[in-house]
């Protein structure tokens, strides 16, 4: 099946896109590249290739998990599905 | 897929091993910078290697000034060396520390004689070594004769997700053979940088990588006037996805693979602890980065790119290879070894891994880089702070 978002480890709350785009309320196929899973998300927001989708409800100040570990800070409260970018997230080193 | 054993290198006088055959004029100051590139244009075979520094350094910053001239001229990559400088006695210096590797290496000073009598002069001997080195031949070297090094730029979520791991697969495969690696960007690894000091071999070598990323730090905090958001990420990168600088950093990180680095070098330090991985403190600007570890002394580079950045240097054959099939399909003649299929998971990263030995030996063989042939050969000098 293709894939339309790769997740780097089974504990992130972000996955990437790795098609051109997906569009809103495209079902869209997730792998995990740590444990080899394919889980289903429904996006909300138009995502480009390289760019960011939230994998659950984030609140502001919650921490954003790539790699399995912190990459950052939530300012804007974000629905699972939306766009997760500099609109929403900010780093906590600067 | 099986490894190969074996490149075809040029062998050095002091035992290293060339993948290149550059004869090179180094200017050792701004203003020798004419004087050195006209003799590079008279003499076919010969490169001129034009710069911004060497007046008025002191201190550290002299010091390394002198260690990136004198480590370009002893790259094994380049099999002779004229030196021109405005006066003797810097001169002398470097070409005397070239020397020691058996290179012909031979020093002209502009005062008293003027561009043209040197120029004259240069020429001579520069027409003399590029008809030496033209006879020189590639012979059988193992793998352990490469000296790799690496550096991501204009990175985007493609190079953490699949290009950098790629070189980090590579840099697991081969370690065991015995090649020398190296691995920089002090800046670009903060927010990683506790999970990177625990990737030292030794508790010495992590206590001085933290103290080289808290060095660095510091003077961030220093000196900067705003959160430096509009400078990392770049640009480009946040164009491509990345969001903050950790994103950027634990991206950056997967050059590295599952290795551990043994020791931690200043910029432009000739590493002396034998085969394995080093971290080295650089700037995470391409070509400052790259310039800093040919004269370390590696002599084959690997770059993975995300949106497309389009470095090369004068004499370390810079290979590029990309994860984004955007940057694959507009600007494909910067790239020598694609690994987008990872993406659709049409690729293994042992696979991509693989392909990226092959590109790579390709070229320590002979072939010309994306970048050289279209003429990159970015040689950009690091300065620590202003001149006396």
């Amino acid at each position: 099946m293709a894939t339309d978002i790769i997740i780097h480890d089974e504990k992130d709350n972000v996955g990437v896109v790795v098609i051109d785009k997906i569009t809103p309320k495209q079902d869209c196929a997730c792998w995990i590249m740590e444990n080899d899973k394919t889980i289903q998300i429904q996006s909300v927001d138009e995502i480009q290739l390289g760019h960011k989708i939230a994998m659950i409800d984030l609140n502001e100040g919650d921490t954003i998990l790539k790699y399995g570990h912190d990459i950052g800070k939530v300012v804007k409260s974000i629905k699972k599905g939306e766009h997760v970018h500099v609109h929403n997230v900010k780093t906590k080193k600067w | 897929m099986e490894i190969p054993k074996n490149f075809l290198g040029y062998k050095r006088e002091n035992g290293r091993v060339g993948t290149r055959n550059h004869v090179i004029i180094l200017p050792v100051d701004d203003i020798s910078n004419a004087c050195a590139e006209a003799v590079a244009n008279n003499i076919k075979g010969t490169m001129a290697l034009p710069h911004s520094y060497g007046r008025l350094q002191f201190g550290a910053d002299l010091d390394l000034h002198f260690r990136t001239m004198i480590g370009t001229g002893k790259n094994p990559n380049v099999a002779a060396v004229i030196v021109i400088g405005i006066e003797p006695k810097w001169t002398k210096r470097i070409v005397d520390e070239i020397a020691k590797t058996g290179k012909p290496v031979e020093g002209f000073h502009i005062e008293r004689t003027g561009d043209i009598g040197t120029i004259m002069k240069a020429s001579k001997k520069a027409q003399e070594f590029a008809m030496w080195a033209s006879e020189k031949q590639r012979e059988e070297c193992p793998l352990s004769d490469l000296w790799i090094s690496v550096k991501c730029g204009e990175s985007d979520t493609t190079s953490g997700l699949a290009a950098n791991p790629t070189v980090g697969n590579l840099m697991d495969k081969l370690e065991p053979l015995g090649v020398h690696l190296c691995f920089g960007e002090t800046s670009e690894l903060t927010g990683a940088e506790k999970v990177c000091a625990t990737r030292g071999a030794t508790p010495e070598a992590s206590e001085k990588f933290m103290k080289t990323w808290s060095d660095y730090n510091d003077f961030i905090l220093k000196e900067a006037t705003d959160d430096l958001s509009d400078s990392q990420p770049t640009a480009g990168n946040i164009a491509g996805g990345l969001t903050t600088i950790e994103e950027k950093a634990f991206g950056n990180f997967q050059k590295i693979g599952n290795c551990k680095f043994i020791d931690v070098l200043e910029p432009a330090e000739e590493p002396t602890k034998g085969k394995g991985l080093y971290f080295m403190d650089t700037s995470s600007a391409a070509a400052e980065c790259i310039t800093l570890q040919a004269a370390a002394g590696f002599n084959i580079h690997l770059f993975p790119t995300g949106q497309g950045n389009i470095v090369g240097n004068p004499i370390e054959p810079v290979v590029k290879l990309t994860a984004n099939p955007l940057t694959v399909k507009g600007m494909g003649e910067h790239i020598d070894c694609d690994v987008s299929k990872i993406l659709s998971r049409e690729m293994t990263m042992s696979e991509a891994g693989d392909e990226l030995i092959k590109s790579m030996i390709r070229v320590a063989n002979g072939r010309l880089t994306c970048a050289e042939s279209l003429g990159h050969k970015e040689f950009v000098m690091t300065k620590l702070y202003r001149s006396a």
